[in-house]
């Protein structure tokens, strides 16, 4: 059987080598080990020893000709039952190996956005910094304690740093005992015993104004507990056999998510989206519309649109129960579901219906900016008729969520997957799917309805593209 | 000055109080006595009985092939002890004075850390390498350096720094158990200034394990050798200013103690590290790696360093000496200043 | 053609107290170093491994040395051209491929360079590539010998003629010569350190006059011929064996190849040079004069040859065959126990 050899490589630094002389022809026969061509480099000429016993077949490169170290120079049909020598494992050489599974790894990280949409904040959570990926950047972390709004910009360690989310505390609020003013770990530690910060009590009592409406506000925020002996069993940071004390922002959603599922009962329905044109729309538009607005352009305002579009449509969705009657609101108030540090928080676009595209996107970047910042005040979070969750950032493809006490429905948008999809010609097709999920309040509308009003959300959704106006 | 070293393992039947050079003679007797591999080699430890009197009287009582004298060639003392060793002898080889340790480097580094390694445990080297270090006894430019950074580097090599009696008893009896080379520092300055309670009979100290000489809620200080004494003067000074130090004894370079190093950081938040080689490149820049590596979230100031100038030795004059040496006013500073942070 | 001999022309041999049986395997390790040496730079010309280092021009020393060697007692010491030696006191062919092919099945473990050899159940030390750096070990062996009490053991420490220009040379000698301890310095002095020669290493004419500086006994003798190899080297061991102390012997011999496949001696010697010294070649020349010799005939020399060259083709094949040491060998074997220099204590 042919065995094709190639130029061996002589000397470490080798690159190549030229055929200075073949010692056989075709149709000679040649023993193993026996020299049949003499090869030089820049460093060392030699005779190369046959690897087989046969008969030169061919000769590949001619006399003269230099070629790289690997190619091949000959073939000699092996005769005799000599066994073929196994190559050693791996016919690369260690470097090769190497550098191999370097670019392996290099290939496995993505640059594509996460499709669905950035309105869940919890990517952007406090996370230490990995420092090793694929090209050995370090990932910087989007800590969202307010560090750098400390008095007079002085620098806090990591120690402080850390206690200081783990605590909740407000660093602007803290005095700083260390040197030069420095703000160092007991103090983060013994303002926690101290209580809350004042921008997590505004939070809390927001979060009151929305779910205790039209009942006043219970008691003021009580501190939070402070953790017991030096466990600090956190929400953050949940370990089997933790017993981690209620917030008061943890009972009141508790309270509230009781309230609304005993109250109203819940029905459920759900459709899928082909949102690959509005997708592609959002590609073209969203490099020029952060520049040029400072805010991302995720899927989120696209969906707002066509979601209030449709309520146009159906108002009975944007209406709430009561005991006199189905009040059918005047404003469509748009909440948006925010997960902000393992609390669930709505802050709401006004009079959503009256904004374009554009206007909801930078509504709602602002929303999600002052969330993150612990800004929110009681008007960002009031009087919300309607309730948009993006439940897909998290990779989720089908969700159940709980309406907002008072509100009728509660439509989620899931992750947006690449599937096969058949279209009416029978052409299977690749589309980007994304379900849309609707939890209605079935004394107000049935189904009916609610389907009517996702199919209407659906078939806008799907009718935007890139011959669109923001 | 002499210090109480914290007491080491449980008492057996009793204990005595000793200095440092007392603890190292008093070990190298008993393995002699009990091991039949055991043998001492080395310029001047025979006849003269080691040039701090460590293996006095030993010739009588052990004889010239347990006790020998060899030519004045630092390579072949290790070399040989080397060879001795991969033929199954326990040989401890004795450097006069670490300065001279450098014709040897070849025979530590490229031969003896590696022959388990090179011959994938074909043969091993049980060698123990003894040699007074550091400075602060007039000892000017070659009788005064520090040599752990140059060593510490290289795998295959255990370095042991020992800074109290009972350390160095138990240390230096696991280097003699230790199947692989051992480099033991004994810092002269402590040889006679120490003194501590050793226990009676055979013990050994695990090697790699650091030892918390004084516990601290403040600031974290990590040392040995005579520094170490220093770090606890000032420790205890600083007690009565209602400062709180821990003081960890390391022990032991290579290995190094993670564990008590980032428990007592975890709990203090601060950390200071003293030794007296040279900063550049000595080994507080590997603790200081590491902990900022393990331990950044739990630092409430940057990792601090007090040690020796980047200067070549330090010379005989007084003022030049001191210059080099830390004093222990500086480290009251360091420590006052790190815990005010 | 066979010749018949008379019992002079034996006794002509001058074969001192060797045996048929002996001279023939001192033939036969001869023809098996030079198979093996060949064979190393045909692996390498075909790319398979990346470097090979011959030996040609000391197979009569490594012969005469290795039987004046007694296994099971004296330990080997050598450096890295010593093939033949290693051959002699027992290592295999399959064992010096498998160091070549850098296999699992290297003693080493596929760690160190060719030519390193290591067998402690067969007596031969562990070395580095530091030139002379294994010849204070085998002073500290001899001096174990000596410690234990132990009589009838001898170390041989071989170097070539350019190690002893080293230190730790000079201190090794010197160190024997001050604890008299039973180790024989072998240098076989093939007059080539890479490319400096020996009138550049040295300033005496020959190795074995440094001997008188040290206080200790030397000879000189042909390294291209076997027998009075094994003669000195007999003398020097038995000498060391019996309590007499160490000894340096030179065997002048010539390194007929390049240092190594890294070399080219063509940019620092002549051809013509090395042709003369070919016309003394141990090999063909100790293969005849056993022949003329009656000890053997054509035929069996042709049969030695072939026996050598299939046991070196098998070898290679069932060599080539292993693996090659896993990744994670790598961490194995730095110290007893965990190799991490930070510690974890719980």
């Amino acid at each position: 059987m042919p065995t094709t050899i190639t130029m061996p490589q002589l000397g470490e630094t080798v690159t190549e080598g030229t055929v200075a002389q073949w010692l056989k022809k075709p149709g000679d026969s040649v023993e193993k080990y026996e020299a049949f061509v003499e090869v030089s480099t820049d460093k060392v000429n030699a005779e190369v020893p046959a690897p087989v016993s046969g008969v030169i077949r061919e000769l590949i490169v001619k006399e003269g000709e230099t070629v790289p170290t690997g190619a091949p120079i000959a073939i000699i049909d092996e005769v005799g039952a000599a066994a073929q020598t196994p190559a050693p494992h791996g016919s690369a050489s260690p470097s090769e190996q190497v550098a191999n599974l370097a670019a392996e790894a290099n290939h496995q990280a993505s640059d594509e956005p996460v499709p669905g949409g950035n309105v869940g904040l919890s990517s952007t959570t406090f996370t230490a910094p990995s420092l090793a990926n694929g090209n050995g950047s370090a990932v910087v972390a989007n800590g969202f304690v307010a560090a750098s709004a400390a008095p007079g910009g002085l620098r806090v360690s990591p120690a402080v740093r850390r206690l200081a989310r783990e605590h909740r505390i407000d660093l602007a609020r803290v005095h700083g005992s260390g040197e030069g003013g420095r703000i160092t770990a007991n103090d983060i530690l013994a303002a926690a015993k101290a209580g809350p910060s004042a921008g997590v009590a505004a939070t809390i009592s927001a979060d009151n104004a929305v779910y205790t409406a039209p009942a006043p506000p219970s008691a003021p925020a009580a501190p939070a507990p402070s953790p017991a002996g030096g466990g600090r069993a956190t929400y953050a940071q949940a370990r089997p056999g933790d017993l981690i004390p209620l917030t008061q922002a943890r009972k009141i959603i508790a309270q509230r998510m009781v309230e609304s599922k005993h109250t109203a009962p819940h029905a459920w329905t759900m459709v899928e989206v082909d949102v690959t044109n509005v997708w592609k729309w959002r590609t073209c538009e969203k490099d020029a519309f952060e520049r040029e607005n400072g805010v991302k352009l995720t899927l989120l305002p696209f969906f707002v649109r066509a979601a209030v579009e449709a309520l146009a449509q159906f108002p009975l969705m944007n209406a709430s129960f009561t005991e006199e009657g189905i009040r059918v609101h005047a404003e469509v108030n748009i909440g948006l579901a925010i997960a902000a540090d393992g609390n669930l928080i709505v802050p709401v676009i006004r009079n959503a219906d009256r904004l374009s595209i554009k206007g909801l996107a930078i509504a709602a970047g602002a929303l999600i900016d002052k969330a993150r910042r612990g800004k929110l005040g009681a008007d960002d979070l009031a009087a919300g008729t309607f309730t948009v969750n993006n439940t897909g950032a998290n990779g989720s493809v089908l969700s159940a969520p709980i309406l907002v006490p008072g509100q009728t429905g509660i439509v989620t948008t899931e992750a947006i997957v690449k599937r096969p999809v058949v279209r009416d010609d029978d052409a299977i097709v690749v589309r980007s799917m994304m379900n849309v999920c609707l939890s209605l309040d079935h004394r107000v509308v049935d189904g009916a309805v609610a389907s009517g009003f996702l199919s209407d959300l659906k078939r806008r959704l799907e009718a935007m593209g890139p011959s669109g106006s923001l | 000055m002499a210090t109480t070293a914290a007491a080491g393992p449980q008492s057996t039947t009793g204990t005595s109080v000793m200095t440092n050079v007392e603890a190292v003679r008093s070990t190298l007797h008993d393995a002699l006595v009990r091991d039949d591999r055991v043998l001492i080699m080395g310029e001047d430890v025979g006849a003269r009985g080691n040039v701090f009197l460590i293996t006095k009287g030993f010739l009588d009582e052990f004889g010239p092939q347990r006790v020998v004298d060899t030519p004045l060639a630092e390579a072949s003392i290790i070399g040989v002890a080397i060879g001795m060793a991969m033929e199954g002898l326990r040989p401890i080889a004795e450097i006069q004075f670490a300065d001279f340790i450098y014709p040897a480097f070849n025979q530590i580094v490229g031969e003896a850390a590696k022959t388990r390694y090179r011959s994938n445990g074909d043969y091993t080297c049980p060698l123990v390498i003894r040699t007074p270090y550091g400075g602060g006894v007039r000892g000017a430019l070659s009788h005064s350096v520090s040599i752990e950074a140059l060593f510490y580097h290289v795998p295959g090599l255990t370095i042991l720094a020992p800074s109290t009696p009972a350390d160095i008893k138990g240390l230096l009896n696991a280097a003699i158990e230790c199947p692989d080379p051992v480099l033991f520092l004994e810092h002269k300055k402590t040889y006679r200034s120490v003194k501590g309670e050793v226990p009676a009979g055979y013990y050994t100290i695990p090697i790699g394990k650091a030892d918390v000489k004084k516990t601290g809620t403040q600031v974290t200080v990590v040392s040995y050798g005579y520094n170490l004494h220093q770090a606890l003067d000032a420790a205890n000074r600083l007690e009565g200013e209602g400062v709180s130090v821990e003081v960890i004894d390391l022990r032991s370079i290579r290995p190094m103690d993670k564990t008590t190093i980032l428990e007592s950081v975890r709990k203090t938040r601060k950390l200071l590290i003293v030794h007296e080689d040279n900063k550049f490149g000595g080994i507080g820049a590997e603790i200081s790696a590491m902990v900022a590596e393990e331990a950044l979230f739990d630092l409430d100031a940057p990792i601090r360093r007090l040690c020796g100038p980047d200067v070549p030795a330090m010379g005989y004059a007084l003022t030049l000496e001191d210059e080099f040496m830390i004093s222990t006013d500086a480290m009251v500073e360091a420590m006052r200043s790190l815990a005010a942070f | 053609m066979a010749k018949t001999t008379t019992a002079r022309e034996r006794r002509e041999l001058e074969r001192g107290d060797l045996t048929d049986e002996q001279l023939v395997a001192m033939l036969r390790n001869m023809l098996l170093q030079r198979q093996l040496d060949n064979r190393g730079f045909q692996l390498n010309r075909q790319g398979k491994i990346p470097f090979a280092l011959g030996s040609e021009g000391h197979e009569g020393v490594q012969a005469g040395a290795a039987m004046a060697f007694v296994r099971g007692k004296d330990v080997l010491v050598p450096y890295y051209r010593d093939l033949g030696l290693a051959l002699g006191v027992g290592m295999t062919p399959y064992e010096i491929l498998s160091s070549l092919f850098a296999r699992v099945t290297d003693r080493s473990g596929g760690r160190q360079f060719p030519n390193h050899y290591t067998n402690h159940d067969k007596g031969v030390l562990s070395i580095s590539s530091i030139i002379a750096g294994h010849c204070t070990h085998a002073v500290g062996v001899a001096a174990a010998f000596k410690y234990r009490g132990e009589s009838g053991r001898a170390v041989l420490c071989t170097t070539g003629e350019g190690a002893t220009s080293q230190g730790e040379w000079h201190e090794s000698v010197n160190y024997a010569a001050v604890h008299q301890l039973p180790i024989v310095f072998l240098v076989e002095n093939n007059e080539w350190a890479i490319s400096t020669p020996q009138n550049m290493q040295m300033r005496v004419a020959n190795v074995a006059d440094k001997a008188p500086g040290y206080g200790l006994p030397s000879s000189v003798c042909d390294g291209f011929e076997p027998i009075a190899t094994y003669k000195a080297m007999r003398e020097a061991l038995d000498r060391a064996r019996s309590g007499g102390g160490p000894s340096i012997v030179e065997a002048k011999c010539y390194r007929f190849l390049s240092h190594s496949t890294d070399d080219d001696d063509r940019t620092y010697r002549s051809r013509e040079i090395i042709e003369e010294q070919r016309k003394m070649d141990p090999v063909p020349r100790f293969e005849q004069l056993l022949i003329d010799a009656g000890v053997i005939d054509a035929e069996r020399a042709k049969a030695l040859r072939q026996e050598v060259l299939r046991e070196t083709n098998e070898a290679t094949d069932a060599a080539e065959a292993q693996a090659y040491p896993t990744p994670q060998s790598l961490y194995d074997n730095v110290v007893a126990g965990d190799y991490h220099p930070w510690q974890e204590f719980s």
